[in-house]
């Protein structure tokens, strides 16, 4: 098993057409992700590389049976590009477009409310399950199918996380990146809510930083529902108040949202912080091993 | 994206949510025909991006057209150092003159979006604890703070003005006069995609009139492109040159106080590096994130903008290679440091996609490089080297 990304998952991608899209559509593909569909306005009735594609989401549900959905589209038509996949009935949504206002993705959110479907980002690398595909671009090589679940709101830190695991010999259930952006479709609960089910993850790696309380939500989460243990570590612990860090959200507002608070509500949570970010490996060795 | 006071004003004006007559000044003289025309007592308030410009010294009032002008002398051309400043402060170019108020009280209004999982919307705050940090009623006595959420799908509703304009303890005769004035911060805050908009003081004068005395809005920078009248409002005198530089460029690059310049793929990443370099000793010079095309001339734009920074003593490449091979990241950095003629120390530490060639191609060149491949250690390397 594993989380929101399996067997059953059909992926379409929204923008397939597109330089970014035509070129992770044929990386998913390679890592062995069952892509079924392309959408993009104007070009139905096209392929990429036999991958039919359509003019709309609808007609990939209807004709190739798709349930999940990768969109790589310009951050001025992302917003509608997730509606018209929720309108589809697409069970998974992940967005990977930077950029979106945050105002849009506050009525995106409000769309989504009760309506079953889940979205990852926007602006995250996506989710891969090891030995079942991956939507987004987190590279093919890094990953090993195993027992530990990874969650953050960053890329290439992430990258560094799971290669570090693999290198150690430690795989992964599934790694999601949720995102940079201040409103992102599923924050950390939703997904640690997840990985606190799922029979094939026995532990989950953490990676938050500054800005917002998702990590202050998580670490509520995890005192009071999560049965599995938590590595932790939070970047950010040299940002300057009052300064985007290249995130959207990473942002020190008011004196809220420092790394500090962070790492010790999650302390007072029970999970394992560390301090340093290449002892994240280390530390979950040390705790699948006891 | 931040704006001036007297520029959030003119938005307000816009939007029919009352200010205090006056008008804004570059020189002494404006600010004394200013204050003639206005005919009373005036306020002088400095125009920089802070906050705690009344502390800092950078708001004075004046009886008459002359003090107003010697007040004027003063503040504008001065340093103005504020809590929000640092140290080093910033030079007022420019006045905003208003006309004195008799106020009788002094609010707080404010929209924020809220990132809460039971919120994710803005939300409408009002507070009687006005013209004080509002962080600081937040934390000292939060039952100050009557607060609203905003559901942008749906328009506003009256009740919303209501339920904060008599949570205020207003009386009946102006409820619905700041009921609307809530209504049109909010339509503000939505129609022109901000992140923040405060009015503290929002003040009721002795005469029962209500007004905007100071003004703040920042900007969703991912909402500047559907609004240019926004963007032009951008000074760039406020903003560090080196950051603005790397803003053209599509480098991500914030200035610290630290030594160790860093060059890093992606935001998470970047921040990691900076808190390893704190660890192992040193301090980060920087935040930069090189963005995931890191071609050849963009790693030799991104060498240039970390080097300007003179407190620059040693160099530290940290490249995780995904979709970005590591072989590219080596001819670039290789290409870009010997034609700047690059010779402060340097650590450079890659890994991911094609990282064997690019070692390889590190070690072959003649350049002066110390490779290094843990994370950690690649931060110990460049402490050293200092």
């Amino acid at each position: 098993m594993s989380i929101l990304l399996n067997e059953q998952s059909r992926i379409v991608i929204q923008g397939i057409t597109g330089s970014e899209g035509s070129f992770h559509a044929r990386e998913a593909v390679a890592f062995g992700s069952k892509v079924v569909a392309g959408v993009t306005p104007g070009k139905g009735g096209t392929d990429l590389d036999g991958i039919p594609i359509y003019n709309r989401v609808i007609d990939a549900v209807e004709k190739e049976g798709a349930n999940a959905s990768g969109i790589y589209v310009p951050a001025s038509f992302a917003p509608d590009a997730i509606l018209e996949a929720l309108e589809a009935g697409i069970k998974l949504i992940v967005c990977m477009t930077e950029g979106i206002p945050a105002l849009e993705m506050v009525k995106v959110k409000k769309a989504l409310k009760g309506t079953g479907s889940c979205l990852i980002g926007p602006n995250c690398p996506g989710i891969t399950t090891p030995g079942v595909g991956k939507i987004g671009f987190m590279p093919n090589f890094i990953h090993k199918k195993g027992n530990v679940g990874v969650i953050s709101r960053s890329g290439t830190l992430t990258y560094e996380v799971i290669n570090m695991l693999t290198n150690l010999g430690i795989g992964q259930s599934t790694s999601v990146g949720i995102g940079g952006d201040p409103i992102v479709g599923s924050p950390f609960v939703d997904i640690l809510e997840l990985f606190e089910a799922d029979p094939e993850t026995r532990l989950v790696a953490i990676i938050g930083e500054i800005g917002g309380n998702a990590e202050e939500e998580a670490a509520e989460f995890v005192k009071n529902k999560m049965s599995k243990p938590v590595v932790g570590f939070i970047a950010g612990q040299t940002a300057p108040p009052g300064k985007r860090m290249g995130h959207a959200g990473a942002i020190i507002s008011g004196g809220k949202g420092t790394a500090a608070e962070k790492m010790k509500a999650w302390e007072d949570a029970g999970i394992n912080v560390v301090v340093n970010p290449a002892d994240i490996g280390k530390k979950v060795v040390s705790i699948l091993n006891k | 994206m931040k704006i001036h006071e007297y520029q959030a004003k003119r938005i307000f004006v816009e939007y029919g949510i009352p200010i205090p007559d006056g008008d804004v000044a570059d020189t002494p003289e404006e600010v004394r025909e200013i204050t003639n025309r206005i005919g009373k007592k005036v306020v002088i308030k400095a125009q920089i991006h802070a906050g705690g410009r009344g502390k800092g010294g950078g708001v004075k009032t004046a009886d008459s057209p002359q003090e107003a002008e010697k007040v004027a002398r003063e503040i504008i051309g001065m340093n103005l150092v504020t809590h929000q400043t640092g140290p080093e402060g910033k030079r007022v170019k420019r006045v905003l003159v208003e006309e004195a108020l008799d106020v009788e009280k002094e609010l707080y209004l404010g929209i924020v979006i809220d990132r809460s999982r039971d919120q994710e919307q803005p939300v409408i705050m009002a507070s009687e604890a006005g013209g004080m940090e509002i962080e600081e009623v937040a934390s000292k006595s939060p039952e100050k703070i009557i607060k609203v959420g905003a559901n942008p799908v749906g328009s506003f509703s009256s009740f919303q003005g209501r339920k904060l304009a008599y949570g205020l303890g207003m009386d009946k005769s102006i409820v619905s006069k700041a009921s609307k004035i809530i209504e049109m911060l909010y339509r503000i805050f939505m129609e022109k995609d901000a992140t923040l908009i405060e009015i503290n003081p929002f003040v009721l004068t002795r005469g029962g009139e209500l007004l905007a005395l100071d003004a703040k809005i920042n900007f969703d920078d991912d909402g500047l492109y559907r609004h240019p009248e926004i963007k032009g409002l951008r000074d760039l005198e406020e903003e560090e040159p080196l950051e603005i530089e790397a803003s053209n460029t599509g480098v991500n690059y914030i200035k610290l106080d630290g030594n160790v310049g860093c060059m890093v793929n992606g935001a998470g990443l970047a921040m990691a590096t900076m808190d390893l370099i704190k660890l192992a000793g040193g301090a980060p010079a920087n935040f930069l994130d090189v963005g995931g095309g890191a071609t050849a001339e963009r790693i030799e734009k991104a060498f240039r903008i970390l080097t300007s920074d003179k407190n620059v003593k040693a160099i530290l490449v940290n490249i995780f290679g995904g979709i970005l091979r590591c072989d590219r990241v080596a001819s670039g950095v290789i290409e870009a440091a010997s034609k700047m003629n690059l010779n402060l120390p340097m650590v450079v530490r890659l890994q991911g996609t094609n990282v064997e060639e690019g070692r390889k191609l590190l070690e072959g060149s003649n350049l002066k490089f110390e490779v290094a491949e843990g994370l950690f250690e690649a931060a110990q390397k460049v402490v050293a080297l200092l």
